[in-house]
């Protein structure tokens, strides 16, 4: 693991209303890399869909807590690491295949999906009882224009 | 998340505005159908030129409606969807199931 060059750790309630919060949490956050537009929107993306899995799956009948970890490493890279202390999955490959989903009409089961097609890597751990912790890392190019 | 629907001579367009997450998208679905329902178009028009973000609750939204409109024999298409919604429903693949204009 590259050496760490800034961090920012949020804790917050498993309410949908923080969707939009950590999504520009993150790309708040994301700024100090000076991405484009469309890096931005791949950010927002994946962070908005683990958050909502850990608010839609992870507590489905009760307020819980969840993490957000926002990391940038040497190489410019981002990473972002969404935690939670709820049901957590039996079978992690299953829930990564698409269109496997749980939830209701609603759902489509093309979160992690979009996940792994948006960000450069993916990685899911989970324990039944226990939580899911979803790490995401993106490399963002860096651009001649940006004089750092 | 707020949309507002005209229909006319059994076509129905629907302009969609805000933010398109689990939680814009609440009684969304619902509120869709409804108007689907009471208009019965041939087609119907989804207008995404003001989706400021979209990610995995709108190809819900999207599939739900073109359900919906299967059973009318209607057809769905998506007008003006921005860059980052259309990104969402490239790598999903719904594309390959409405037509995007
Ligand atoms: N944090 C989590 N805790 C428990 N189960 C989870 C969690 N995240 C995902 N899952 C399980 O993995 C499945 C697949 O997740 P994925 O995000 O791909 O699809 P979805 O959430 O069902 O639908 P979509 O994301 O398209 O709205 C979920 O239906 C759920 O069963
Ligand atoms: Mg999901």
């Amino acid at each position: 693991m590259k050496r760490t060059e800034n961090y920012v750790k949020i804790e917050f309630m498993s309410r949908s209303a923080n969707e939009g919060f950590a999504r520009l949490a993150a790309a708040g956050f994301a700024a100090q890399l000076d991405p484009t537009l469309d890096e931005l929107g791949d950010i927002k993306t994946a962070v908005s869909e683990a958050v909502t899995n850990a608010i839609v799956h992870a507590y489905p009948d009760e307020l819980g807590r969840i993490m957000l970890k926002l990391r940038l490493s040497a190489g410019n890279t981002l990473e972002l690491t969404v935690r939670d202390w709820g049901r957590g999955m039996e079978d992690v490959e299953q829930a990564l295949e698409p269109l496997f989903t749980t939830g209701g009409a609603e759902r489509s089961g093309m979160g992690f999906t979009i996940m792994e097609s948006f960000m450069d890597h993916l990685r899911v751990k989970s324990a039944p009882g226990k939580g899911t912790t979803v790490v995401m890392r993106k490399r963002i190019a860096t651009r001649l224009a940006s004089g750092k | 998340m707020e949309i507002r629907s005209s229909c006319r001579d059994r076509l129905m367009t629907t302009q969609l505005q805000g933010e398109l997450d689990h939680h814009g998208a609440k009684g969304l679905l619902e509120q869709l159908e409804r108007e689907i329902d009471a208009c019965l178009p041939r087609q119907l028009v989804l207008d995404f030129s003001a989706v400021s973000f979209m990610d995995s609750s709108g190809i819900a939204v999207v599939v739900r409606a073109r359900r919906r409109m299967d059973t009318l024999g209607g057809t769905v298409t998506l007008k003006n969807v921005p860059p980052q919604p259309r990104k969402v429903f490239e790598a999903s693949g719904v594309t390959r199931l409405v037509k995007m204009s």
